[in-house]
């Protein structure tokens, strides 16, 4: 962001493959537009081989734990720029791996205003919605190698969908911020057939301060409202969905730096509540069952990291979650998923991470997961990579 | 009534009280700058202490706030402010002191740049393509962002424009003066030998004459590791430094460890306004620094 806009220029020259412009001048314009790529891969055991199905809930697309054994994880590669005074650009691509073969996801692809008056900015495109307090965090910045269970179990993984957001910053010193989203509505827990291609709205409001030189937070509240249409879950057998799906979330984050220098040692103590409540029919599509449903389900997770001397985190992840499910018809037992209520899942995860530089990150993580039906546990163990080459953006708080 | 008063209440909370300039500085230096050419016209937030890295703030929502309220914004520059200043940006919603707007101030652009590198590599460590970022070290470099910050604030504030000339002229006679006292004082410090902990000071050296045979940092933003320690201790074996230098918010067992093995005195620098006691503005901030460095070069062996 922070470039002048003849530096831009220069740059694309540069990219055009005239580069001995470039060279000439000052070295400050190669970084220019930013881009950086990411490398990131893990290597995952597992000591239950079960299927990862999570009591309670219908899991969404691309839910699965990490591949076991050694495996890349996506490849994501950003450019950012302002495209002119007004707009700022940003793509961030990811190579995954899909079974055995590479995908291709644009993760965002959007524009954002720079210049709108009275603290207003608006964003058109693809985005992670600013949906709780990770939602909008790129892989690479988790604390953890995966994303807490509420976010796979209810949002399966994070909402980045089409669409266009409006937010409005307070001209006040306590932070407060407001914002609406309207989103395509194509992604869990909407999506399905399509509809009129506006079927997800989001609403969220953000209060934050510090207290004192070495405490700062923020509070949010947001909401997801979509509808799906025959959306498909499960992998053997599909069950779809027909109807409405709200997400309610509130989210707290508490840092501490000692003296507001987070390099040394630091603290972040991180928690989300989320509750959703479905309300329409499901179609068991191998005995064509169909049933009124009422969903109701909850989690949450607490989650603090700990940077003990520079360079070296540990993090401690307890989290849960608790349905109460109505089926009204489950003639041969299609839906029992829904309804098994003899406990609830949970996890808890610790780990450790030593980052060389800002720019690199190594990870060992063990979890010890009983999200599972039928009360099997399974005790996970992760070692991860995260690199990035180039001009790294800067995190958001 | 009401509701015209509303709106006109509103309105105001909006666009913000024109009475003063609101000043967001990334650093002190240039807080304490605003202040001195500024006077009673503006009204300055510092986001950081000379006690923080600078390199590593968060984009709190607390600054988040002040940025979007700010009227202008003082950075240095040379991706200084990199890690943080980008996403207040991108989240304050101020095209006022967006980059490129006249409310965006960036102090670098008006002094000559050191250790600007041949190549980019981060192999090399966090290297700033536009140079050596610490600009704010050598005293004559705030008389050259003087000028040009005061011309800025006449730009953007033109009711109080002969205020801020004014200010900047007595500044300009003041800071002379000082800077021949400094200069006078520091000369038994030319091509005294030192080592820093990260290469935060060579404006500083280029200045004075002091002669940096080596850092702590095996790279810049890398921390001291041991053995790395190690191999600086056998270099200083065979080209001797008189004292280790360290800036006030920079952790101080890498300096202690070295000086003990090797007995020699750690410095102490305040690194910019407020980095110790006696440091409340700019000229405070020199007169301590020079002092501490004469104490350190006399207190060696």
């Amino acid at each position: 962001m922070i470039q002048h806009p003849v530096f831009s220029v220069v740059a694309g020259i540069a990219l055009l493959g005239v580069t001995s412009l470039a060279a000439a001048q000052s070295p400050g314009r190669s970084f220019n537009p930013k881009t950086s790529l990411i490398l990131q891969g893990t290597f995952a055991d597992y000591s239950s081989d079960a299927e990862p199905e999570v009591s309670g809930v219908l899991l969404g697309p691309e839910t699965e734990p990490r591949p076991a054994g050694f495996s890349l994880a996506e490849t994501e590669l950003v450019i950012e720029a302002n495209v002119d005074d007004q707009f700022h650009g940003w793509a961030s691509i990811a190579l995954e791996n899909e079974d055995g073969e590479t995908a291709v996801a644009v993760e965002e692809a959007y524009v954002d205003t720079l210049a709108l008056p009275a603290g207003l900015a608006l964003k058109v495109g693809r985005f992670f919605s600013e949906l709780g307090y990770q939602n909008h965090v790129h892989a690479h910045g988790w604390d953890f190698v995966d994303l807490p269970l509420v976010y796979r179990a209810l949002l399966a993984g994070q909402v980045n969908d089409d669409g266009a957001q409006l937010r409005w910053v307070a001209p006040t010193d306590l932070f407060f911020e407001v914002g609406v989203e309207a989103l395509r509505g194509s992604e869990f827990p909407g999506g399905g057939d399509a509809g009129d291609g506006s079927e997800a709205g989001v609403a969220f409001v953000h209060l934050g301060g510090d207290v004192g030189e070495s405490h700062s937070w923020r509070v949010g509240l947001s909401h997801l409202a979509t509808e799906a249409s025959n959306r498909l879950t499960g992998e053997d057998v599909p069950t779809a969905f027909t109807g409405d799906s709200d997400i309610g979330i509130l989210d707290v984050v508490y840092k501490w730096a000692p003296g507001g220098n987070p390099s040394q040692r630091s603290f972040v103590l991180n928690f989300e509540a989320m509750h959703r409540r479905e309300q329409g029919t499901l179609t068991d599509e191998l005995s064509g069952v169909t049933s009124d449903y009422e969903g109701d389900q909850q989690g949450s997770y607490l989650q603090g990291v700990y940077k003990f001397m520079p360079r070296w985190r540990v993090g401690l992840r307890l989290e849960r979650l608790r349905s109460d499910n109505t089926v009204a018809n489950n003639p041969g037992g299609e839906f029992d998923a829904l309804l098994d209520d003899s406990y609830d899942p949970g996890r808890a995860s610790v780990m450790l991470d030593f980052s060389n530089s800002e720019f690199s990150r190594l990870r060992l993580q063990f979890s010890r997961d009983a999200t599972r039906p039928d009360d099997e546990k399974d005790n996970q163990f992760f070692v991860q990579y995260v690199m990035s080459l180039g001009s790294h953006p800067a995190h958001q708080f | 009534m009401i509701l015209r008063s509303t709106i006109a209440a509103l309105a105001a909370l909006v666009s913000g009280p024109a009475l003063a300039l609101d000043i967001f500085a990334t650093v002190p230096e240039w807080g304490a700058l605003a202040h001195e050419l500024g006077g009673d016209d503006v009204k300055v937030y510092t986001a950081t202490t000379a006690l923080q890295n600078v390199h590593h703030i968060q984009a709190r929502p607390s600054l988040i706030a002040k940025y979007r309220q700010a009227d202008l914004v003082i950075a240095t520059g040379a991706d200084l402010e990199s890690g943080w200043l980008p996403a207040l940006a991108q989240k304050g919603n101020n095209p006022r002191v967006q980059p490129g707007a006249p409310g965006f101030f960036e102090a670098f652009r008006h002094v000559k740049m050191l250790e600007v590198p041949e190549v980019l590599d981060r192999s090399m460590g966090d290297v700033h393509p536009y140079g050596n970022p610490h600009i704010q070290t050598a005293a004559p470099n705030i008389l050259a962002i003087a000028g040009p910050l005061a011309e800025r604030l006449a730009q953007l504030d033109p009711e109080h424009a002969a205020g801020y000339r004014a200010r900047a002229a007595e500044f300009e006679q003041k800071w002379r003066a000082a800077l021949v006292r400094w200069e006078a004082q520091a000369k038994p410090l030319m091509g005294v030998p030192v080592v820093s902990t990260h290469r935060d000071s060579s404006y500083l050296y280029a200045w004075l004459g002091l002669k940096e045979v080596a850092t702590l940092e095996p790279k810049p933003g890398i921390p001291p590791s041991v053995g790395h320690l190690e191999k600086v201790l056998e270099g200083l074996k065979k080209q001797p430094a008189r004292m280790v230098l360290r800036a006030a918010y920079q952790d101080d067992k890498p300096a202690q460890w070295l000086a003990e093995r090797i007995q020699i005195p750690v410095v102490e620098l305040p690194f910019s306004v407020g980095g110790a006691k006696g440091t409340d503005d700019l000229f405070g901030y020199f007169d301590v620094t020079i002092e501490r460095l004469l104490q350190g070069a006399g207190g060696a062996k």
